[in-house]
């Protein structure tokens, strides 16, 4: 075993730069996961927020959640790939992209509609009543509320979206799913387990970076102070 | 990409062993994850139950599990543990955990307090009480946690494809490689399909062991 670890670390000193170095696969699942997930949230937010205050698409929220869940991540990063032979823009980026692209979605539309239609009634009422026209409502009163549910939409499926282009690699794209999934097929466990502990790293880096945009995002006063219970549904593991 | 039509029948009907061989282990594989999920979350819960101060701990392990990627939990054990089904099993168990303990938990929370004092009042002791009142009452709420669990069980189980398991998965992974539209299809569409029937088994157990509820609507 003491091999093992001694092969790890070599491979981890081998593999501090240059092509396919961890810096290059890091920088790439990073910023194919941050697009994804910016791009998914400014074309699912605007629609989300406005269905749920009109109290609409509830029922297409738990719908979608039932059936996203049944699912496999890995059925999606799969499917993606003829799709994208089909239409000409072949292996490696795009399927992975469009693979990412359909799981951020759910989730940011999922949690908003529901944060945003579960705003008190009254609370919509009284700033009707008091003049407020219908998008300083959205804005002034049922986003900073939602906020909490809309931000932990946003946390699924940029976890979600990190663990799963690990997948990418199976579709011909970078990212740190390569070591493990080229350590698999060459049998080489140190550059699997290093791998996998790299991609470990980033979902949970990823989580403590959304508790600390949440602890600035959302308004003191809806702030929950138990510790070590998150406060919203997770999403499904991937 | 091959040339044709998306699902090719003839490759469906010449290989109908083969699917029903997966089915068995797809199936095998989620039932041994979840019943070993309830067995480890299962006396965790009602201890979190009985002590609220051990639910953040427990909760925040959980947590951490469940962030982990499947297929990087399954790289990080491979090294020790080889291409087994302690491999699979480890990691898909390790991902029922959260949903299981945070179901059980809720569940028992939600029994009303009228409801034991009045069972105490009667004689239950503690024991009994628990097993005759308090879990019977809490099991719609359980039993969304399981069907949660075993749909995304159903899931992952094909990521085990990696490791050499995988159910339906196997097709997934065997029509990437080849670049064979209707092994991909076929294995998603049957994952989805073991998925949605699970779920309703588990509806039906739901109202088995629930008829009051049953009366009660009616």
């Amino acid at each position: 075993m003491s091999g093992f670890w001694a092969d790890a670390w070599t491979f981890v000193l081998d593999n501090l730069s240059g092509d396919g170095g961890i810096p290059e696969l890091l920088v790439d699942h990073i910023r194919i996961s941050a697009f994804t997930v910016v791009l998914a949230s400014s074309i699912a937010l605007p629609g989300a927020m406005w269905l749920g205050h009109r109290g609409r698409g509830l029922a297409a929220a738990v719908a979608v959640v039932n059936i996203g869940r049944a699912i496999p991540s890995f059925a999606i990063v799969a499917l993606a790939l003829p799709v994208t032979i089909a239409i000409g823009l072949g292996l490696g980026f795009w399927p992975t992209f469009l693979a990412l692209f359909a799981l951020a979605l759910p989730p940011i539309f999922v949690n908003t509609v529901t944060g945003v239609s579960e705003v008190d009634d009254s609370l919509v009422e009284s700033a009707r009543g008091m003049g407020l026209t219908e998008s300083q409502i959205l804005r002034t009163i049922e986003l900073p509320i939602a906020m909490p549910v809309i931000l932990s939409g946003v946390r699924l499926s940029a976890v979600q979206v990190v663990a799963t282009a690990t997948l990418g690699a199976l579709v011909g794209w970078g990212g740190l799913g390569r070591y493990v999934v080229d350590g698999f097929a060459t049998q080489n466990n140190p550059k699997v387990f290093i791998g996998g502990l790299l991609v470990a790293l980033l979902a949970i880096t990823t989580e403590i970076f959304f508790s600390f945009l949440e602890r600035v995002l959302i308004p003191k006063g809806l702030r929950k102070g138990k510790k070590g219970e998150p406060s919203h549904e997770r999403a499904e593991a991937h | 990409m091959n040339e044709g039509p998306l699902v090719r029948w003839d490759w469906v009907w010449s290989h109908l062993d083969d699917i029903w061989e997966l089915t068995v282990q797809h199936v095998v594989l989620t039932v041994i994850a979840v019943s070993l999920g309830l067995v480890i979350a299962g006396p965790l819960a009602y201890y979190g139950y009985r002590h609220y101060a051990a639910r953040g701990p427990i909760t925040w392990v959980a947590g951490v599990l469940y962030t982990i990627p499947s297929l990087a939990l399954f790289a990080f054990l491979v090294p020790f543990t080889g291409l087994s089904i302690l491999t699979a099993e480890i990691g898909l168990v390790g991902y029922t955990l959260l949903i299981l303990f945070r179901n059980i938990v809720a569940g028992l929370d939600a029994v009303p307090d009228g409801v034991i004092e009045a069972a105490t009042g009667m004689g239950y002791t503690d024991r009994r009480r628990f097993w005759e009142v308090e879990l019977p009452l809490a099991m719609p709420v359980i039993i969304a946690g399981i069907r949660i669990a075993t749909v995304t069980t159903v899931g992952l189980v094909t990521v085990t494809s990696l490791i050499s398991y995988g159910g339906y998965g196997k097709f997934i992974l065997q029509g990437l490689n080849r670049f064979f539209n209707t092994q991909i299809i076929i294995g998603a569409v049957l994952s989805v399909l073991l998925a949605t029937v699970a779920d309703v088994l588990l509806i039906r157990l739901e109202r088995r062991v629930t008829p009051w509820a049953q009366r009660r609507s009616e």
